[in-house]
C-alpha cells in the first residue's frame, strides 16, 4: 500500500514550512531514516527523514514550495503502485494537500505579475511561465491603443499576442499601421515649425538622470519574517505590556569579571560577557519570583508556574533574530553559560539550531548595549510573562552620598504581561536582579 | 560587354576559355572576332595568374572583366581579390583604384557536388572595398553590369550557371544603367515580405503565386546588389507587411541572410509581429546524389510554409 508522506510540525511555532531541496529522485529505493529532503521552517533549514521504506513513487511538492504542516509533500510505495486514491485524497481532506499549496501561490502572485523579479525561485508552481509573450508590433500596438496586453489571448505559438490579436482587441478603433510607420522617419524634421507657434510656457528643463525612479525590489517574506510577525503582533496585540526601568549600578559585576576574565584567559576558559553575568543574574532572581517566571495559558484558563529558570537569549541573525534557550541557567555557572551562549549563537546564525535548542524558554533577555543602546523596551517572547531589554553600561555623572562621582551604569527594561504580573511583582523582580549584579558575590550564594 | 567594350577600348576580357571556345557556357560568343586577342584573352588555368595580371592591368588604367569559369574557382585567387583589389585603394590612400569586374557562374547549378556548388555572395560581401552584385533576370544583368564595368573600383558579378539560357526582354537604351546598390520591389503585397537575389528570386515568386491562392498577398523584393545592401526598400516594405522571410542559397551561417535579418530587428523591431525566417541551403557541404541536392536546396514549399508560419497560419 502506498505511503504518504507529510510535512511534519519541526518545530512547536511552525506552522509551514519550504521544501527547499528534494535529496532523492522519484523511483528511488528510501529506507527509514533516510534522508529525502530538507524543510526551510521558521527558524532552520532541517533534514526531512522518511519514516517508512519503499519506493519514492511521486514528489508532490517542487523545491522552493512552502505548504501547511500535514499536506501531503511525497509519496512512497511499490514501484508502479496507483497514487491516485492518496492523491485525491489530499485533495478532498480539508484541501491540505492540493490546496496547501495555494498560501504560496497568492504570496508570490502580486511579484510574479508586472515585475517578476525577485520571485523567480517560486515560479514553478506559476501556471507555465506567468511571461504576457507578444510580438514587438503587438506590444507597440497595445502601447499606442492604452490596451493592457495581460487581458489579450494571444493565437500565436506558445500564446503570443501577435498583431491580429490586438487589432481584434481594440476592434474598429484600429489605424492601419502603413500611415504611422511612413511619418515616423519624418518627424526628426518638422517638429521645430509647429513647436513654435503657441506654447505659452516653455517646457521645464531637462532633468539629470537620476535613479530616482528605481522600482521597488520585491522579496518573498522569508518562514522567519512571517514567525516573527505572528507571534510578536500576537503578543503585543494580546498581552498588555507595561514597562519598568531601572539603573543598575554596574562597577562591582565590571571588577569581577575583569577577575574571572583574567583567571580564564590563563586557563583557557570562555570569556565572560556582561550578558552572561545578567543571564545568571536574571535566572537566579526567577527563583524568589514565581510570578514572572510564569506563562498565562488562555486557552486552558490556566498560569502556569514553571519549577527551572530556563532564560533565552536574543540572537541577532541576517533574516531576523532568534533565541536559543539557556536551560536552567540558574544553576550553570558564569563560565558554563558563556560557552553554551557563544555554541548557540554561532549555532543560530549558521541556521543549524535544533527545535530543543530554541523552545522551552521561560523569560527572555534582549541585548542592544553593544550598539550604544541607553535603553530601549522590548516585545514578550511568548508564552513568557517577562523580557528584559539591556542597555548600555555608559559612564554617568551619579550622586553617591551627596558627592558627584563617576558611575558604571547600566539601565534595564523589564517588559511585563500584566495578565501575570503587576507592577509592584515586576518592580520586586527588578530589584533582585540589580542586587545581584550589583554584588555580584551574592551569586555564588 | 560588347556594348560597353565598342565604347571604351580600354576594356578587355581575361579568363578560362573566353576567346577560342567563346565562353564554356558561350557568354563569350563571338567577342573574340570582334576585339582580337589583344581585347579577349585566353588563358591557361591559373586564377591566381590572371585576376592578379587584371589587378595589374587595372592599376594602370585598363579597365579589365576577369571571368572565373565558376567563382568556386576564385578561391584560388581570393588573395588577388581580398588584399589586392578591395584594400588598394585604402591603403594607397586614395591614390590607386582597381577598375575592375571578376564576373562568372556563383551557387549551386544541379548534380555538381561539393566543390562546384558554393554560394560566395557571403564571402565577398564581407569585404570592404569589394562590390558585390547578383542579378535575377536578362534586363537587370544587362544593366547592373553596364553600372559594374563602368565602376571605377572592384565588383564582384554573380551570375548563374542555370539561368544563362533564361530569355527575357531586355532594353536596348544605349546607356542602361541599373545603379548599384538600389533593390527592386518586384511584386507588392501586404502580408509578408520575400526576400531573394539571384536564382532564388524565381523561387520566391513561385511561392507568392501559390499563397496568391489562398489569399495572402506576398511582396518580393530583389534586391540586386548584395554589397551595399539596400535595407532601406526591406525596412519600407516591413512596416506594411509586418513579416519577413528572407530566402538566400548560401550556407546558412554568417550568410546575406543573417546579416539582412539582423539589419531587420536592429531598425524594425517595433514593426515585427513574427521572427524573421530565412530558407537557406543546409549546412553542410553541397552533395552529389539528386534526392539529397534536392534537400539540400532551398525548395518552393519551404518558402511557402515560411511565410505561413509568420502570418500565423496553417
Amino acid at each position: 500500500m502506498a505511503i504518504p508522506v507529510e510535512m511534519p510540525k519541526m518545530s512547536d511555532t511552525m506552522e509551514e514550512g519550504v521544501l527547499v531541496s528534494w535529496l532523492v529522485d522519484e523511483g528511488a529505493a528510501i529506507a527509514p531514516g533516510d534522508v529525502i529532503a530538507q524543510v526551510e521552517t521558521d527558524k532552520a533549514t532541517m533534514d526531512l527523514e522518511s519514516y517508512d521504506d519503499g519506493v519514492l513513487l511521486k514528489k508532490v511538492v517542487n523545491e522552493g514550495d512552502a505548504v501547511p504542516i500535514g499536506a501531503l509533500i511525497a509519496v512512497l510505495g511499490k514501484e508502479n503502485e496507483d497514487i491516485s486514491d492518496i492523491l485525491s485524497n489530499y485533495e478532498n481532506v480539508g484541501g491540505d494537500g492540493q490546496q496547501g499549496a495555494a498560501p504560496a501561490t497568492i504570496d508570490s502572485a502580486p511579484d510574479s505579475g508586472e515585475q517578476s523579479s525577485a520571485s523567480a525561485p517560486a515560479a514553478p508552481i506559476l501556471p507555465e511561465d506567468g511571461r504576457v509573450k507578444s510580438s514587438p508590433l503587438a506590444r507597440k500596438l497595445a502601447a499606442e491603443h492604452g490596451l493592457n496586453l495581460a487581458t489579450v489571448r494571444g493565437s500565436g505559438p506558445d500564446g503570443r499576442i501577435v498583431k491580429r490579436d490586438v487589432v481584434a482587441a481594440v476592434g474598429s478603433g484600429y489605424q492601419a499601421q502603413p500611415a504611422v510607420a511612413k511619418q515616423a522617419p519624418a518627424t526628426p524634421t518638422t517638429p521645430a515649425a509647429p513647436a513654435r507657434t503657441p506654447s505659452p510656457v516653455a517646457p521645464p528643463p531637462p532633468v539629470l538622470p537620476m535613479a530616482t525612479d528605481q522600482p521597488d525590489e520585491t522579496v518573498r517574506i522569508s518562514q522567519m519574517r512571517k514567525t516573527i510577525s505572528r507571534r510578536l503582533s500576537e503578543s503585543k496585540f494580546t498581552a498588555p505590556h507595561f514597562y519598568l526601568t531601572i539603573d543598575v549600578d554596574m562597577a562591582a559585576t565590571a571588577e569581577a569579571r575583569s577577575k574571572v576574565n583574567a583567571l580564564a584567559e590563563k586557563q583557557g576558559g570562555a570569556k565572560i560577557s556582561f550578558n552572561d553575568f545578567v543571564t545568571k543574574a536574571c535566572a537566579l532572581a526567577l527563583r524568589s519570583h514565581p510570578a514572572v517566571n510564569a506563562s498565562y495559558n488562555e486557552k486552558d484558563g490556566v498560569i502556569a508556574y514553571h519549577k527551572q529558570a530556563h532564560v533565552a537569549v536574543a540572537v541577532a541573525v541576517d533574516e531576523g533574530l532568534l533565541t536559543p534557550v539557556i536551560r536552567n541557567a540558574d544553576f550553570k555557572g558564569l563560565d558554563q553559560i558563556a560557552r553554551e551562549t557563544q555554541y548557540l549563537a554561532q549555532r543560530a546564525r549558521a541556521k543549524e539550531l535544533q527545535p530543543d535548542e530554541f523552545q522551552g524558554s521561560t523569560f527572555t533577555t534582549s541585548n542592544l548595549g553593544m550598539f550604544g543602546i541607553e535603553e530601549f523596551t522590548a516585545i514578550i517572547n511568548p508564552p513568557n510573562a517577562c523580557i528584559l531589554a539591556v542597555g548600555a553600561i555608559r559612564n554617568t555623572p551619579v550622586v553617591r552620598d551627596g558627592e558627584l562621582a563617576i558611575g558604571t551604569m547600566m539601565k534595564v527594561t523589564l517588559s511585563c504581561d500584566h495578565r501575570v504580573v503587576d507592577g509592584a511583582t515586576g518592580a520586586a523582580y527588578l530589584d533582585t536582579v540589580r542586587s545581584f549584579l550589583e554584588n555580584p558575590a551574592t551569586m555564588l550564594l | 560587354m560588347v556594348e560597353e567594350m565598342d565604347r571604351d577600348d580600354r576594356i578587355f576580357l581575361i579568363g578560362e576559355e573566353v576567346a577560342q571556345y567563346n565562353g564554356a557556357y558561350k557568354v563569350s560568343e563571338g567577342m573574340l572576332d570582334r576585339f582580337g586577342e589583344k581585347r579577349v584573352i585566353d588563358t591557361p588555368i591559373s586564377e591566381n595568374g590572371f585576376s592578379g595580371l587584371g589587378i595589374g592591368a587595372a592599376l594602370n588604367g585598363l579597365r579589365p572583366i576577369v571571368e572565373f569559369m565558376t567563382f568556386n574557382f576564385s578561391f584560388v585567387a581570393i588573395d588577388q581579390l581580398i588584399n589586392n583589389a578591395a584594400k588598394i585603394r585604402y591603403m594607397s590612400g586614395g591614390q590607386f583604384g582597381v577598375p575592375i569586374v571578376f564576373r562568372g557562374p556563383n551557387g549551386a547549378a544541379g548534380q555538381l557536388a561539393a566543390t562546384h556548388n558554393t554560394s560566395t555572395e557571403s564571402i565577398y560581401a564581407t569585404i570592404p572595398g569589394l562590390k558585390v552584385v547578383s542579378p535575377s533576370n536578362p534586363d537587370d544583368a544587362k544593366g547592373l553590369l553596364k553600372t559594374a564595368i563602368r565602376d571605377d573600383d572592384p565588383v564582384v558579378f554573380l551570375e548563374s550557371e542555370v539561368m544563362y539560357g533564361m530569355k527575357g526582354e531586355v532594353s536596348d537604351a544605349s546607356d542602361y544603367l541599373i545603379p548599384i546598390g538600389k533593390a527592386r520591389v518586384a511584386r507588392e503585397g501586404t502580408d509578408v515580405t520575400l526576400v531573394a537575389h539571384g536564382k532564388s528570386y524565381w523561387l520566391a515568386l513561385k511561392a507568392a503565386d501559390e499563397l496568391e491562392k489562398d489569399g495572402h498577398s506576398v511582396e518580393v523584393i530583389d534586391p540586386r546588389t548584395i554589397r551595399p545592401f539596400d535595407i532601406d526598400t526591406v525596412i519600407e516594405s516591413i512596416t506594411k507587411t509586418n513579416r519577413c522571410v528572407i530566402i538566400d542559397e548560401s550556407n546558412p551561417f554568417a550568410s546575406i541572410s543573417s546579416e539582412i535579418a539582423y539589419q531587420i530587428q536592429e531598425r524594425a523591431f517595433d514593426h515585427l509581429d513574427a521572427p524573421v525566417l530565412r530558407i537557406t541551403s543546409k549546412d553542410v557541404p553541397a552533395p552529389y546524389a539528386k534526392n539529397l541536392m534536392e534537400y539540400y536546396m532551398p525548395q518552393v514549399q519551404d518558402a511557402i510554409d515560411a511565410c505561413k508560419k509568420v502570418m500565423y497560419v496553417n
